[in-house]
């Protein structure tokens, strides 16, 4: 409520009322309108400062990691290694022509990029970044991440009709059938978490882990380790990721439910999922890897924020490397064999894990759970040290060159 | 009259407005585009109440869920857009009687019944009474609630498949 002075600003709070006080320059204007437009500026702040910059660099990025497992170069001519490359194409797509096809629906062709931007940015609103910078940390924080996503599923089925095109269509309805899908599983393998946590709060529920890999609810039992892979699985078809990008297809159906569009509104759906990238990446961090939680190694504030901002953006962001792996590794699955894989594997095991989490809870004492989840620990570790060395044996084999051509991501 | 009041009367107005788009559009499409701004503006009502959760509910359940699904059942409808309703008058007589029964019922309510004002709203999460609420005082009705769902599911697919229906 904005009549409540006390809780809903945070901390601009002592700014509005410096401003409205009866000497601040903005004496004469009501303290609500201050306020409002305070929020405003902030949320346009975050918007142009941050959400937008990490849409555009994770579509560069993309691209050079795309081009490194494909044995290519990528974007590297405009800035150091093609870093201002997301500048250039931006620039470039927004001076184009805005062309809107004759046969289409003009105003719903127009709203649909906007219904997709908002249902991404909107996410940004409860996406922590440290112990203190979030913008609102809501107590229904997880529950409006998946409700406001439901807007991108509205905007493509517009695009799609609006477009008057079959691709289109056939494009918005795959993409709408399949994200009302996966929302199921996806939704069920946030319970696990919630369930351990009593919490919706995205805050809350990193403050209920710790900075070791043994507190974070990934390593808690063996159904919160599977509801992690389900929620990433299912996460990535919801954003239609590869292998899950049939609403897209290339091969099948042109370019799915963006194929009439040009310029900036084409750029604004790619924005849009560029974006959700890393939105998946904070989710998963939050939820199952300890978000922002630090070693304690320093008091300083600001040292501390800066500290928790990285490890944050570090964890996301390894996620968001690993969808760009699976984009680059795996080929696009059928249709019947998306529906099979959400609604007989899935959905089935996220049920198990809900159920399973539960009986944890009670059953499993404290002492004998912090054991389980040290020696999950050591097994997840034993996992990751096992795949490295299989990889340096495939390279090995494969009698690469010299080393520094092949592993180094610059050229 | 302060902000917030304002800004409940701009969301109230977008909601009527939107249900009359949903009501009034001749294209059936246009229609269920407009329910997402009823649907919406009830979400946004529910924030001026205190009820978050009950408002990120409505938005994952109905703009996620039923618009999706009615959006989908009007896009597989074939030539939709363009369909033509042979006798536009027949309906309207018993459409005004209705419409006047369901008037006179709600009026009714609304002068009859005691509105509780309360100053200042608790701020403060709403989720953990709704639980209490659900497992605990109204238990029986959330249950029946939910068997009627689930043999609601059941009945769908023994309607829409074939093989189980002979």
């Amino acid at each position: 409520m904005l009549a409540d002075r006390d809780s809903s600003l945070g901390p601009m709070k002592d700014l509005v009322l410096y401003l409205t006080d009866v000497a601040g320059p903005l004496r004469f204007a009501p303290y609500e309108l201050v306020a409002m437009v305070a929020m405003l500026l902030f949320g346009a702040v975050v918007v142009f400062g941050f959400v937008l910059p990490v849409a555009g660099i994770t579509s560069w990025l993309e691209r050079r990691v795309w081009a490194r497992i494909q044995s290519r170069v990528g974007p590297n001519r405009v800035g150091p290694q093609g870093f201002l490359q997301w500048l250039a194409d931006g620039l470039k797509n927004l001076m184009k022509e805005d062309i809107i096809p004759s046969a289409a629906d003009p105003w719903l062709f127009a709203l649909a990029p906007y219904l997709v931007v908002i249902g991404f940015v909107a996410t940004f609103a409860v996406v922590p970044f440290g112990d203190v910078l979030v913008i609102a940390d809501l107590d229904i924080g997880i529950l409006y991440i998946t409700a406001v996503t439901g807007l991108v599923v509205v905007g493509v089925l517009m695009a799609g009709w609006a477009s008057n095109n079959k691709w289109s269509l056939l494009g918005g309805i795959r993409s709408a059938a399949q994200i009302v899908s996966y929302e199921i599983p996806a939704g069920l393998s946030i319970f696990p978490v919630v369930l351990l946590t009593g919490t919706l709060s995205m805050q809350e529920i990193i403050r209920a882990q710790g900075w070791a890999p043994w507190h974070w609810f990934l390593f808690h039992d063996p159904f919160t380790f599977a509801a992690f892979f389900v929620f990433f699985v299912a996460a990535l078809a919801e954003g239609n990721r590869t292998p899950f990008d049939l609403p897209e297809a290339e091969s099948e159906l042109v370019a799915g439910f963006c194929t009439e569009y040009s310029g900036m509104r084409y750029l604004l759906f790619f924005l849009a999922e560029w974006g959700n990238l890393y939105v998946i990446g904070a989710i998963v961090t939050t939820l199952f890897l300890g978000g922002w939680q630090v070693p304690p190694v320093t008091e300083h504030p600001v040292a501390l924020a800066v500290f928790q901002l990285a490890t944050f953006f570090a964890k996301a962001y390894f996620f968001v490397f690993v969808a760009m792996w699976v984009r680059a590794t795996l080929p696009r699955v059928r249709v019947d064999q998306l529906m099979i894989l959400c609604w007989k594997y899935m959905v089935p095991i996220a049920l198990v894990n809900v159920v399973g989490t539960a009986i944890w809870m009670v059953v499993v004492p404290t002492s004998l759970g912090r054991v389980v989840a040290i020696a999950m620990t050591i097994g997840g570790a034993a996992l990751v040290v096992i795949f490295f060395r299989r990889v340096r044996f495939h390279l090995r084999r494969a009698r690469l060159g010299p080393a520094d051509y092949y592993y180094s991501p610059f050229i | 009259m302060s902000l917030s009041v304002a800004l409940f009367y701009a969301f109230a107005a977008f909601t009527v407005i939107s249900a009359a788009g949903v009501a009034f559009s001749r294209n059936i499409v246009y229609s269920a585009f407009a329910l997402l701004g009823t649907l919406f503006g009830v979400a946004a009502l529910y924030v001026f109440l205190g009820a978050d959760f009950v408002a990120g509910a409505q938005f994952l359940i109905y703009i996620g869920g039923v618009l999706v699904l009615i959006l989908f059942a009007v896009m597989l409808t074939h030539r939709i857009a363009d369909g033509a309703v042979s006798n536009r008058a027949a309906g309207g007589p018993a459409a005004l009687v209705a419409v006047g029964l369901v008037a006179a019922v709600l009026g009714r309510a609304l002068f009859k019944a005691r509105w509780p004002v309360v100053d200042v709203l608790a701020d403060g999460p709403t989720t953990h009474a709704i639980g209490d609420g659900f497992l605990g005082r109204y238990v029986l009705p959330f249950e029946l609630a939910s068997f009627v769902l689930l043999a609601v599911l059941v009945g769908a697919i023994v309607v829409s498949r074939k093989e189980l229906r002979s």
